[in-house]
């Protein structure tokens, strides 16, 4: 079953092209991914993000037990900030790339992607019935109740403060305020901006405000073609590209998110411990490629005498720096800044260099 | 609705052909741009290369997408547009102009017959969108 956000028919009205993504009807494009791209890179574009899924774990162990599901801590933070991190198996391979919000000592609010919308619920609810009562932690799956509407660019603060009345520059990052509007100062292009989370009946006034707002600033309603440019340049994961249940978070590079320390630990925390210990068998890298073609999920990777030693897990071509660029698992040996290794794009071999995550950087 | 230009032959693989005598240009539609996005890349054959019927005979590629060409006739290619390596978004600018592939010379003209009329073709998107 397909279903619509709140946002579809206006993304109809608007010309997009659309498809169908994580049990949604969602914009592809609408004036071209270039042109969305560099709105997003130059001044700052819009995105419907409204099938995004919500968990929310309340009750006196919300904290506890959300540091025991993810690899990454809320105990040690303060209410009104976020933590991106990994929600793990025991194995230490990844269920899903998740940002949680506290929003209080009791209250965690955690944005899921959307194709893994009811398996992290499920996986949250059985984990949880191992280790606590309904009355010490509940957990519930709220994506019905939640539309999002991501504001990305440089010029997105300026935007969305215009909008409400408010004064964002203050709010750090990957902070939030819940009023006048649940907002937060965190996104998924590499730019600055917010990602507002708001009843689906208020998703439209908000969205034909922003854009007629943001006319003068140069605004851009973008869609998931671009969302994929920006984020790979910005060396993000996509999970069911780069990361899924076959990969550690530590091949994923998420070894960053991961708080060895939290009490309690957390589940998977043995087996990446032991992974860390042994070494990686793999990494996952950035790759630029030295000649014309795109490197697309799947392709192998060669070393130079023809032995196969990865495969690439996304690619396009970068908009902002004009050459292609992929993401790849390598073999450990091969991960190292600077090694040349070789795309087999359907059947010609197109040499690549590793290089160090983000592709681009804001300034 | 995409658009469909009249005077051209089409294909089901969403490629028009233009017939001058023997000579055949060959490019694709108003539809297949719009389906791939923007253009990053096309991969053409050679001049003198020989093109088989419903054969692939080279690569167009967008950020989303690689799509394979299919030969609409048999022939020898005489003719190539170069100018689409370097500039690629003219395949989304404009398909049955600038964006013309490569131009064959038939043997057999007998082998147009197989390629639908610009109302057939627009009849097919019709169907195909269902």
């Amino acid at each position: 079953m397909t279903n619509k956000t709140p946002l579809y028919d206006v993304h109809v009205a608007l010309g997009a092209h659309m498809t169908e993504f994580g049990g949604y009807l969602m914009p592809v494009r609408y004036t071209g991914e270039k042109e969305e791209h560099q709105a997003v890179r130059q001044a700052v574009g819009i995105f419907d993000v409204s099938h995004m899924g919500e968990v929310v774990l309340c009750g006196p162990k919300a904290l506890e037990a959300t540091n025991w599901l993810i690899s990454n801590d809320v105990q040690n933070i303060e209410n009104g900030q976020a933590v991106y991190g990994a929600l793990c198996k025991h194995d230490g391979k990844i269920v899903d790339d998740i940002i949680c919000y506290r929003r209080s000592a009791e209250d965690v609010f955690i944005c899921v992607n959307a194709s893994n919308r009811r398996k992290d619920f499920a996986w949250i609810q059985q984990r949880l019935a191992t280790r606590y009562t309904a009355d010490e932690v509940t957990a519930e799956d709220d994506s019905d109740q939640w539309a999002q509407i991501a504001v990305q660019g440089p010029k997105a603060i300026e935007l969305v403060s215009k909008i409400y009345g408010i004064d964002l520059s203050s709010l750090k990052k990957f902070h939030f305020i819940t009023t006048p509007a649940f907002i937060a100062r965190t996104g998924y292009t590499g730019e600055d901006g917010v990602e507002i989370y708001l009843p689906p009946h208020e998703a439209l006034g908000l969205w034909n405000k922003l854009l007629d707002a943001g006319k003068a600033l140069g605004i851009r309603p973008c869609g998931l073609s671009c969302r994929d440019t920006l984020r790979l340049e910005a060396g993000l994961c996509l999970y069911g590209n780069d990361i899924d249940e076959s990969t550690s978070a530590l091949e994923a590079g998420l070894g960053w998110t991961i708080k060895w320390n939290k009490a309690g630990g957390f589940v998977g925390k043995e087996a990446l411990l032991a992974e860390k210990e042994s070494g990686l068998k793999r990494h996952l890298v950035g790759l630029e490629l030295l000649d014309k073609g795109i490197a697309r999920h799947g392709y192998a990777l060669q070393s130079e005498g023809g032995r196969e030693i990865g495969a690439v897990t996304s690619g396009t071509i970068s908009i902002t720096l004009q050459h292609p660029i992929a993401m790849a698992y390598v073999t450990s040996a091969f991960a190292n800044k600077g090694t040349t290794v070789f795309v087999d794009i359907r059947g010609k071999r197109v040499a690549a260099r590793v290089v160090a995550l983000p592709f681009y950087r804001r300034k | 609705m995409s658009l469909v230009k009249d005077g051209l032959l089409y294909s089901d693989e969403h490629e028009w052909a233009m017939a001058d005598g023997d000579l055949i240009t060959i490019g694709i539609t108003d539809h297949a741009q719009c389906a791939l996005g923007d253009v990053v890349y096309v991969e053409l054959p050679e001049i003198g290369k020989r093109l088989e019927k419903n054969k692939r005979f080279g690569v167009v590629e967008s950020v989303k997408a690689v799509s394979d060409l299919f030969a609409p006739v048999s022939g020898e290619v005489v003719d190539v547009n170069i100018g689409l390596v370097d500039k690629p978004e003219v395949v989304n600018s404009d398909p049955y102009g600038e964006a013309w592939m490569i131009r064959v010379r038939v043997q057999n003209s007998g082998e147009l017959d197989g390629l639908k009329s610009p109302e057939a073709y627009t009849e097919f998107l019709r169907q195909i969108a269902k």
